[in-house]
């Protein structure tokens, strides 16, 4: 049985067929949408590797089946940039060395997108630390990471802490 | 991944339905069953999405000053829910102790309550487990076992519940309704999960074809809100099961505790709630010693199933220390690090 799945991906309507319920939000980007910048760690939600921000909420998009994401919007590292100008926090991981490697950095910069619009961190490191602990780093760049996040935070404007729903 | 069938039904009518079939299960955000189903821990043959499920998704004021939570309401909104983090500080700080963030942003209410334990031999699918697979055996009982139960466990599984968000709310009294084939039916969290006996296959009172749709807390759980802290010792400093946790809440009227309620995480095969130390609590002065009187209370019964020990002296320290925290008062703001034994003593109290 194929599953037709329309997700709005970095601001663009894509419609696929799915032949396979299994196939996960993650894979469907990397296989499917040839957007590989999503990076595959564990694939069992432990690393963050995968991070997405699905309809304004950062999520682990390897534990996401595609097809119940059906008519979601989906934002990825691919999608953060304005053209050539890097978003806040790419440059910000930059100027703070917040990576060795690079494999998780789309997943920390995900990650820290979600995080600054959650707006629960404030300028407290400790809160940032906390929030970004769904993100693991090998090289060990935390303290880079958790300097960037705080300085991209200052420039996009802490919005207040947020009113869930 | 063993192939299945993937069904997308419009009312929980039509989840009920299409979860009879044998072979079925109910599928909300997927944070624990599809890790379990690409582990090959689980493996059903057909998937009943019910996340799109209508009107699962609230949090709700009711008439009798209660909060009835919808299912399928995230676990970040309801933490973040300003009305319910207010009235019910220490669901919230649970829930915030638990995952991460974007773990909590997905996993439901419902979810929640249904994740499976972590014991490791229970995942690896090379391993005996009678969990897993009814009378194979338990290769924890003789393995790597300094993290398993302490209480309420049995020869034939000694593996833990994980859930944070479930040990505050049985100390609360909370209410799981249910709808299946027979109906509507309401169970409190309490009798909600099962203890393993000869049977650890069998986890909760629901039947196959039954969805839990809401949560329910009575009015009375929001007289603890001044003094209710949860505690979680962690391998690392977050993003981490408990070790041991404990859930605090009392109600304190001229310097006498009126009320208390006392529950453990991560020693028991499901969130256990330790009655022997509300009863011991109950009328006395909030001090140090009936502390202790009441951690060694509910621990009482505890024996290692393993090279555990150490948990039982764990469990009541962090008993005492949670009750502690809670006699200081609730802080305003869930803590940087929610739940951490590490982080400062509370702050300003969050009720005059």
């Amino acid at each position: 049985m194929a599953f037709s799945t329309t997700l709005t991906v970095n601001g663009v309507k894509r419609t696929i067929q799915l032949d396979d319920p299994r196939i996960t939000l993650l894979d469907l980007l990397r296989e499917h949408l040839d957007l590989t910048g999503t990076k595959k760690g564990c694939d069992r939600g432990q690393c963050g590797a995968c991070t997405v921000i699905v309809d304004g909420r950062r999520i682990n998009s390897c534990l996401a089946l595609a097809v119940s994401h059906d008519g979601a919007d989906v934002l990825t590292i691919e999608g953060v940039a304005d053209g050539d100008r890097l978003h806040p926090v790419q440059e910000a991981f930059i100027a703070h060395d917040g990576l060795q490697c690079g494999f998780c950095t789309p997943g920390q910069i995900m990650s820290a997108i979600g995080l600054i619009a959650e707006g629960q961190a404030g300028d407290d490191p400790e809160r940032v630390r906390e929030g970004m602990s769904g993100n693991l780093c090998r090289c060990g760049a935390y303290q880079g990471i958790t300097e960037a996040v705080l300085e991209a935070q200052k420039a996009l404007g802490a919005p207040s802490r947020r009113k869930a729903a | 991944m063993k192939p299945f069938d993937y069904v997308r039904p419009a009312s929980v009518r039509e989840a009920v339905a299409a979860a009879s079939e044998p072979g079925a299960a109910y599928l909300a955000a997927g944070t624990n069953l599809l890790d379990l189903i690409k582990g090959g821990i689980s493996r059903p043959s057909r998937l009943v999405d019910v996340s799109h499920l209508p009107d699962l998704d609230h949090i709700e004021d009711l008439a009798d000053g209660g909060v009835r939570i919808g299912a399928l309401v995230r676990n970040a909104d309801l933490a973040h829910d300003r009305d319910f983090a207010q009235r019910f500080p220490v669901v919230a700080e649970a829930l915030l102790s638990g995952a991460s963030a974007q773990l909590r942003n997905a996993a439901t209410v419902g979810g929640n309550l249904l994740q499976r334990t972590r014991c490791a031999y229970f995942y690896d699918v090379a391993s005996a487990c009678n969990k897993r697979d009814p009378g194979a055996g338990c290769d924890a009982r003789g393995g790597e076992n300094r993290l398993h139960a302490i209480l309420g466990w049995s020869e034939n599984c000694i593996a833990t519940h994980p859930s944070d968000f479930c040990v505050p709310l049985i100390a609360l009294d909370a209410v799981v309704e249910i709808e299946g084939k027979a109906g509507r039916r309401e169970i409190p969290l309490e009798k909600f999960h099962r203890l393993p006996g000869n049977t650890p296959e069998r986890e909760t009172m629901l039947e196959p074809d039954e969805m839990i749709v809401a949560l329910r807390l009575p009015a009375e759980a929001a007289g603890f809100a001044a003094h209710a802290r949860y505690l979680k010792v962690r391998e690392r400093t977050s993003y981490a099961f408990a070790v041991v946790s404990a859930a605090a809440a009392l109600r304190v009227e001229h310097d006498r505790i009126v009320d208390a309620r006392v529950a453990l995480g991560g020693v028991a095969p499901k969130p256990w709630r330790a009655r022997e130390a509300e009863a011991i609590l109950a009328g006395a002065r909030p001090d140090d010693a009936i502390f202790h009187r009441a951690a060694a209370a509910a621990l009482a019964d505890a024996r290692p199933s393993g090279n555990n020990n150490f948990k039982i002296e764990l469990a009541r320290r962090i008993v005492v220390r949670a009750l502690v925290l809670a006699a200081a008062g609730t802080p305003q703001r869930v803590p940087a690090l929610p739940a951490s034994p590490f982080a400062a003593v509370s702050g300003v109290a969050i009720h005059a």
